[in-house]
């Protein structure tokens, strides 16, 4: 049976979910390891090891390892490779930054952003923006994947009895440092893990009304907030609100579209969510074939006019 | 100093790609295409970076057929000095990790100290090249670029992460990829496009380098993805207030 490694995604204090979609992922390939890298990360390794499922939790505590720089984690991954047949990251900013680095130093092609696991060397992955799905096959011994969240089940965060084992790497490989990071404090659930979204595009003129129409709404649904492409060009909001085939791949329950008209690189982000609801004045706009409910009205009156009702 | 930017020939952004009836791939006869949008941010940071002084040369590259001369042309018209291609047959598709090992024989040969490229192409979607490169020169990379800055032996690029923005210093050679809002992509002027036409141009084989292009992975088959059929149209905010309370949203 074919034993797996599975990156352990997490913030030196809880495991992110977007790792349990990947041990899902892992479990269809074979027996389930996961690696916990990190400084200080001992609480982390405990929680992983519950996971419904995990085999063996490698611990790589050391200070080398606190901001999971790739050049310092991909040869400690590749030196763990020697055991394990397959490597599977979240198709995270932080798993597409480290996993093809490990791929390269196994000589092995990456399968990037896996939606199923077909065989145990196939696989399917869209390209084109989504456009097309291609079914590939490996022929490289080792395999290194990265997994779309949105496409696996959450595997359960308890009910496992892994067992926890300290490994040691090469450490830093001294060529990067980590300076420090801005990351948006928010009340709001995160996007890719949110029940509910509510988006905006281009038709909300600026930030101001951007802040005005989709905040309020969001609040009443407890939402996270999103937009399209157009809108974070055009300064409304963060780039890393950006939902769409460049920025972030979601799946919510329920998905909002305000005032965008469904470019293909945004229906690529967001076409998965169960229920899509789009407002539009257009009703020509290309968001009302994939929306399963649709209102064509103008936002300006719409939108308030939604939220004082709920 | 040297920058290597490395550009790929794709479908152009604009155009709907059609999965040929035969499920063998995607269908290329008669389309546009143009640079990868998110490798014209590459060419457009080294300009920016020359135009800065701090950048000497720019030297781009492309990996792809004949016909990727053109996308090599449209770099050297928006600034680069000169410019490689890595010749491949039309049919040959070229895997990331193969890519990857000609841009690293690349950039040993031309002594660059910044690699530069987008961080996916927009067909095969793989966001792999970049850090592949670092991998296999065993230098350091920040993918996903907002912001790039040199200072001295190092570059400081500021990364777009999921939440937010991290920041990571490397030291020199390092490969930088980009993201989109890094700079917006300057459009070649008339002369400089005729300029561009008697810019150095070399031609290249993988096997120069020692690579051999042979795909790893086997496509089996491309599909259209499932589709997803239009739904009803409420006449009112209170039929959408009616329709989410049945769902138990609101």
């Amino acid at each position: 049976m074919a034993k797996t490694l599975v990156w352990v995604e997490h913030d030196n204090a809880s495991v992110k979910d977007a790792t349990l979609a990947v041990v899902t992922a892992a479990a269809q390939l074979g027996e389930v390891h996961l690696l916990v890298a990190g400084s200080g990360c001992g609480a982390v390794a405990t929680a992983a090891a519950q996971i419904a499922g995990v085999g063996k939790v490698h611990v790589a505590d050391d200070a080398a390892y606190a901001n999971a720089l790739a050049e310092n984690v991909a040869p400690l991954i590749a030196q763990l490779m020697a055991d394990h047949d397959a490597f599977l990251a979240p198709a995270t900013t932080t798993g597409k930054n480290i996993a093809p680095r490990v791929a390269a130093l196994l000589d092995v092609m990456q399968i990037s952003d896996i939606l199923s696991v077909e065989g145990p060397k196939t696989f399917t992955r869209p390209i084109y923006a989504g456009n097309a799905i291609a079914t590939v096959e490996s022929s490289d011994a080792k395999l290194v994947i990265t997994v779309r969240g949105t496409a696996f089940a959450k595997a359960d965060s308890t009910g496992g009895s892994g067992t926890v084992e300290a490994v040691s790497g090469p450490g830093a490989a001294g060529t990067s440092t980590f300076v420090g990071s801005e990351i948006a404090k928010s009340e709001r659930p995160e996007l890719t893990s949110a029940k509910i979204i509510v988006s905006g595009g281009r038709a909300l003129k600026d930030a101001e009304t951007f802040a005005a129409m989709i905040t309020p709404l969001a609040d009443k649904l407890g939402a996270a907030i999103g937009a399209s492409r157009a809108a974070v060009d055009a300064g409304y909001v963060p780039n890393d609100y950006q939902v769409g085939q460049t920025g972030k791949i979601v799946a919510p329950e329920v998905y909002v579209a305000v005032g965008i008209s469904g470019a293909i690189q945004h229906l690529a982000g967001m076409k998965d969510s169960k229920t899509i609801i789009a407002i539009n004045k257009d009703e020509d706009a290309p968001i009302f074939q994939v929306a399963d409910i649709g209102l064509v009205a103008d936002l300006f009156n719409a939108v308030p006019e939604l939220t004082g009702k709920l | 100093m040297k920058a290597l930017v490395c550009v790929k020939r794709v479908i152009d952004y604009n155009v709907k790609p059609r999965v040929k009836s035969d499920g063998t791939g995607v269908d290329l006869a008669n389309v546009k295409m143009s640079m990868n949008p998110f490798d014209e941010i590459a060419v457009e940071e080294a300009i920016r970076l020359k135009e800065k002084g701090v950048v000497t040369e720019i030297v781009a590259v492309s990996v792809g057929p004949a016909k990727a001369q053109e996308t090599l042309r449209t770099a050297l018209a928006m600034g680069a000095d000169r410019a490689v291609l890595v010749q491949v047959g039309d049919a040959d598709e070229v895997e990331p990790l193969a890519v990857a090992k000609i841009v690293k024989g690349v950039a040993e040969e031309e002594a660059a100290s910044l690699i530069i490229t987008g961080k996916q192409a927009i067909d095969d979607d793989s966001n792999q090249v970049g850090q592949m490169v670092a991998a296999l020169m065993g230098r350091p990379q920040g993918t996903f670029a907002n912001e790039v800055t040199v200072e001295g032996d190092s570059v400081v690029v500021k990364r777009e992460i999921d939440g937010g923005l991290e920041t990571v210093k490397l030291a020199l050679p390092a490969v930088v990829t980009t993201d989109l809002r890094l700079n917006e992509p300057r459009y070649a002027s008339l002369p400089n496009i005729m300029k561009a036409k008697s810019k150095p141009l070399a031609t290249k084989a993988p096997a120069d380098y020692g690579v051999d292009i042979a795909p790893r992975l086997k496509t089996l088959k491309v599909s259209e993805p499932p589709v997803r059929s239009a739904g009803i149209k409420v006449a009112d905010v209170d039929a959408l207030v009616a329709k989410l309370k049945e769902m138990g949203v609101a």
